[in-house]
């Protein structure tokens, strides 16, 4: 087996060592009645690399990649070009097959990594400190929920009906477990948020009001505006981010109020992955909340020679050293799509952000445009960044369905996202990304029009 | 503010006139390379990458335009590169030489699974997209779940857990929503003092009351003790097998039908399952729910702190309360996904989302191409060789290392030594720290919290035996002098990219993003007057 480096002369040698008999009596507590003498049956046996390359290859070949379609999915994770150089560098084997850097003398390359990222990531946030990661958006939006609860030590939940519903329902299930009292709502189909209805939510009790900028349906709510209800009733605002290049393009949560600014990375340098793995960004805007987060901690300190170091830090928040009264129970995070992230936005810097919004919303003007003259089609927002919702005069999930045939993937349909409510069935969203182009808009503008006709 | 680094050292103010035949200008020592951060060396103005120039003078955004500069600098593609290859190079990694970190399963990461991983079928595709243009997605996600379920004995699997500890947290849920449905609401997990810290944090965020199972002397879970303790308030135990002393738990069964005849479950912490793959299956010891690090097991790679996976498999008590989503296979041969959707009909009792979409699909290709490049018959193997590499170890050095648990007969996949024996004053952090001028990752340090200056050491199976001979050799001289006393080795590591960090100061006066250094440009800091 090419993985496994010992020879028979080998092993016997070494159980010459041990003073055992063979490999079998190494497992000596394990009892004889549950002892597997011979390989698992109706299992296969050692394949080739070619072999496990060919078989994988078929299965790949069973899925339609967005290279091979018109492609404008999102609704929390979105195509976007990631240059080959993050892609070599991250398969650096001193970045690919390092360990959590436990052990920051021979961990600097992964340390500086993560404090550049978590400045970075405060940056793009309007935050003042950000986390080495979580797992995802949705499982940092819970955390978030949970983190409100401690500052706040409130138990009311406010969930903006706009909010990614899978998002939502990570929030509803934990928050069975924690006895928080979660109110959710579902979204209006009106051009602009419904402000006023949230704010009308928030009591006194409320923990946190969660609102996703953009929304679910590609709108930009007024995050100022509700900051200042949730402060004014001492709730605390999380505001959740599922696209960062927006943030190249629209004002940063923190500038605006938000307390708590979690979100989606993948955006930057991960890639689609059909879900995962992706990147949890979490961030605070008020210093003094930073030993109420969860999670990995970068700082900066310096070494016994006063050199420039990097450790992980704070640790006394975490599940290995405060076991059951952690912060959270988060171990593992994404380090290596942290460094991919970090990277893609080295590379663009603030300059190269700023472009690629900018071409993002060029062209998902241009495609509202089109789809707004398909007879029967309404666009939804007033506002946008580079997603939005389009009604139509149809079931959405059957014409995403129908068109993907064609190879062109629409959408994502409210009926997906909300099942079996019937009075969003007509929604599509739409996100159009710099790697669609004016002919895939127009593909999908004649496709929706042949469908509908 | 009082920044740590007070001395304003940093590589990009090289120290004039300190070239001595050691020390040099620039800080570097040949190929090791300092190397500053993006802030010091980038800026606003430059981009690695080719965009058409912004206009958003008739935009959409409603008022909410970005103006202010974010201040995110950019590195033209060459300069990137550098930063992170150098970078890179301030690292250990198991492609460097072995990563002996007891309980992390630090082993080679095969480079077919990177390649398929990257398959535009697996890379590139939506989670969101029509089901019928995923079936290859699906199939993997099937297939994976399938050897899980056959590898472990077990019925079902949960994938979508993202790592160990939320592995845990589904498998705990799972136990909790069972009870619930019974009615019968309790409030106690037992956990043993050696468990991994996860299982306390995980078992009080889902709400139980965490006691202690006491440990024999020999290092296993004491069962008369943990009999005697339980009850109608104990919801479930959860056990790490086998365990962090390196043992296996051999009275398990024992300890789950006396869990079972007591009306709790067993969760089993499935982060050594590399010590028992196809030797030993959890399910028929009687386990509840498992999880299973597919970047610990099945060499999933690390990246420097995740990302992990944490697939939970599931007993069939269990199994109804699973969460959503997972593939379903049909008679067709077709794999449709069970959301919330068609959790009414088809998985109602569902403990609901642990995250969005469908778990860690990145990993679960590379796992899959490790596992049919093992086959039933190399993953025997591999629980074979991780457990002869670690006993060698156990029995090369227990001349010159205390190992407690040495006469509790043959350990697992590691190897537990604690410091009794070093002379006064020197600590496990030594003699570890000594380990990384030798060129060696350290061992997991005192973890278990049981065993006084614990050092779990887990050379993994991708080792050869040469590869071990020479980490023997320089176990074996450490161990000595530390015995001895040898004051030198509290300086160490002397030959790393940076000495012993200071991380009370880190914690004491965190800095955690950088800012625009306070001392004016032109002001002598501490290292340009010879400080250091």
């Amino acid at each position: 087996m090419r993985y496994l480096p010992l020879t028979d002369t080998d092993r016997s040698a070494m159980l010459e060592t041990i003073g055992a008999s063979d490999v079998d009596a190494l497992f000596v507590d394990v009892p004889a009645d549950h002892y597997l003498t011979a390989p698992i049956e109706g299992l296969p046996h050692h394949a080739s690399e070619m072999a496990v390359e060919k078989h994988m290859r078929a299965l790949s070949k069973q899925n339609l990649a967005a290279a091979d379609a018109a492609f404008f999915l999102g609704a929390g994770a979105y195509r976007h070009h990631v240059p080959a150089t993050v892609d070599h560098l991250i398969q650096r084997g001193e970045f690919l097959t390092a360990y959590t850097p436990y052990q920051p003398e021979i961990a600097q390359g992964t340390l500086q990594m993560l404090f550049e990222f978590q400045t970075q990531v405060a940056k793009l946030y309007g935050c003042a400190v950000a986390n080495a990661s979580m797992y995802d958006g949705s499982t940092a939006c819970w955390e978030a929920v949970a983190m409100a609860g401690r500052v706040t030590r409130r138990k009311r939940v406010v969930l903006s009906g706009a909010l990614h519903p899978h998002y939502a329902e990570t929030v509803k299930t934990m928050a069975k477990f924690t006895e928080d009292q979660i109110a959710d709502a579902l979204p209006s189909l009106t051009a602009k948020p419904d402000n006023a209805g949230l704010i009308a939510r928030i009591d006194d009790q409320t923990s946190c009001v969660v609102v996703q900028y953009p929304d679910i349906l590609g709108r930009i709510p007024d995050l100022a505006e509700i900051a200042e209800a949730a402060h004014a009733k001492g709730a605390l605002l999380v505001a959740v981010n599922t696209e960062p290049v927006a943030l190249g393009a629209i004002k940063a949560p923190g500038e605006l109020g938000a307390d708590i600014v979690v979100g989606e990375g993948q955006s930057i340098g991960v890639g689609l992955q059909f879900g995962g793995p992706y990147l949890g960004l979490f961030a605070v805007r008020d210093p003094k909340h930073v030993r109420q987060m969860p999670g990995r901690l970068c700082g900066e300190t310096v070494d016994a020679e006063g050199k420039r170091g990097f450790v992980l830090t704070l640790s006394t928040r975490e599940q290995h050293i405060r076991r059951e009264k952690a912060t959270s129970n988060i171990c593992t995070n994404s380090g290596l799509c942290a460094l991919a992230f970090s990277i893609h936005l080295t590379l663009l810097g603030e300059k190269g952000l700023r472009a690629l919004a900018a071409e993002n919303h060029r062209l998902a003007c241009i495609a509202a445009d089109r789809l707004a003259q398909v007879p029967g089609v309404t666009v939804l927002n007033d506002t946008f960044f580079n997603e939005f919702t389009v009604i139509l005069p149809a079931d959405a999930r059957e014409v995403v369905r129908k068109l993907a045939q064609d190879k062109v993937l629409a959408g994502v349909s409210l009926g997906r996202l909300f099942p079996k409510v019937d009075a969003l069935s007509g929604g599509l969203v739409v996100a159009v990304t710099e790697t669609t182009t004016e002919e895939d808009i127009a593909t999908l503008g004649r496709a929706i029009e042949e469908v509908l006709a | 503010m009082n920044a740590p680094n007070q001395s304003g050292w940093k590589p990009t103010s090289p120290v004039t006139g300190a070239a001595d035949g050691t020390n040099t200008v620039t800080g570097n020592k040949a190929l090791m390379l300092e190397e500053p951060l993006i802030f010091e060396i980038g800026n606003c103005e430059t981009t690695g990458v080719d965009l058409p120039e912004p206009d958003l003078s008739s935009n959409r955004l409603g008022g909410f335009a970005r103006d202010a500069e974010i201040g995110l600098p950019g590195l033209s593609e060459p300069e990137t590169v550098r930063h992170y290859t150098r970078l890179s190079r301030q690292n250990y990694a198991i492609d460097l030489g072995l990563f002996p970190l007891g309980s992390c399963t630090m082993k080679h990461n095969p480079r077919v699974n990177e390649k398929v991983a990257r398959m535009p079928g697996f890379a590139d595709v939506h989670p969101l997209q029509p089901v019928d243009t995923v079936q290859g997605a699906l199939g993997v996600i099937n297939e994976l779940a399938q050897w899980l379920c056959k590898l472990t004995g077990m019925p079902g699997v949960a994938m979508t857990p993202k790592a160990g500890a939320h592995g845990e947290l589904c498998g705990i849920l799972c136990i909790r929503a069972a009870l619930e449905a019974k009615g019968d609401a309790r409030e106690v997990i037992l956990v043993p003092e050696s468990a991994h810290g996860t299982n306390p944090a995980t078992a009080a965020f889902a709400g139980y009351r965490v006691e202690n199972i006491p440990a024999t002397a020999e290092g296993r879970v004491d069962l008369a003790a943990l009999k005697a303790r339980l009850g109608p308030d104990v919801a479930g135990v959860m056990i790490t097998n086998p365990n962090t002393c390196g043992l296996f738990e051999r009275d398990m069964k024992a300890i789950s039908d006396a869990v079972h005849a007591a009306g709790g479950y067993v969760y089993c912490d499935g982060a050594n399952f590399n010590a028992i793959v196809g030797r030993v299956r959890p399910g028929d010891l009687g386990v509840d729910a498992m999880h299973i690090n597919l970047h610990k097991t099945f060499s999933t790679p690390h990246g420097g702190g995740g990302p992990g996976s944490g697939p939970v498999v599931l007993s069939e008590a269990l199994c109804p309360y699973g969460p959503l989503p997972f593939s379903e296979l049909h008679a067709d041969g077709t794999l449709t996904l069970v959301e919330e959707e068609t959790a009414g009909e088809r998985h109602p009792h569902s403990f609901g989302r642990m995250s969005a979409f469908h778990g860690q699909m990145g990993m679960f290709t590379r796992a899959l191409a490790y596992i049919l490049s093992h086959g039933a018959d190399g993953l025997r193997q591999v629980a074979g060789d991780a457990v002869l590499n670690a006993n060698y170890i156990l029995r090369s050095l227990e001349d010159v290392l205390d190992a407690p648990f040495g006469a509790s007969g043959p350990c697992m996949h590691e190897a537990l030594f604690s410091d009794k024996g070093f002379a006064d004053g020197m600590t496990t952090l030594d003699l570890a720290k000594g380990l990384i001028d030798e060129g060696y990752h350290p061992m997991t340090m005192y973890f278990p919290l049981v065993v006084h200056g614990a050092m779990l050491i887990e050379p993994t199976e991708t080792e050869s035996k040469a590869g071990l001979d020479q980490f023997i050799t320089a176990l074996r001289s450490l161990a000595e002098r530390a015995r001895a006393g040898d004051e030198t080795l509290k300086a160490a590591p002397i030959h790393a990219p940076r000495r012993r960090l200071d991380e009370t100061l880190a914690a004491r006066k965190p800095v955690l993003t950088w800012s625009e250094p306070e001392v004016a440009p032109g002001e002598p800091s501490l290292s340009e007057q010879g400080g250091s």
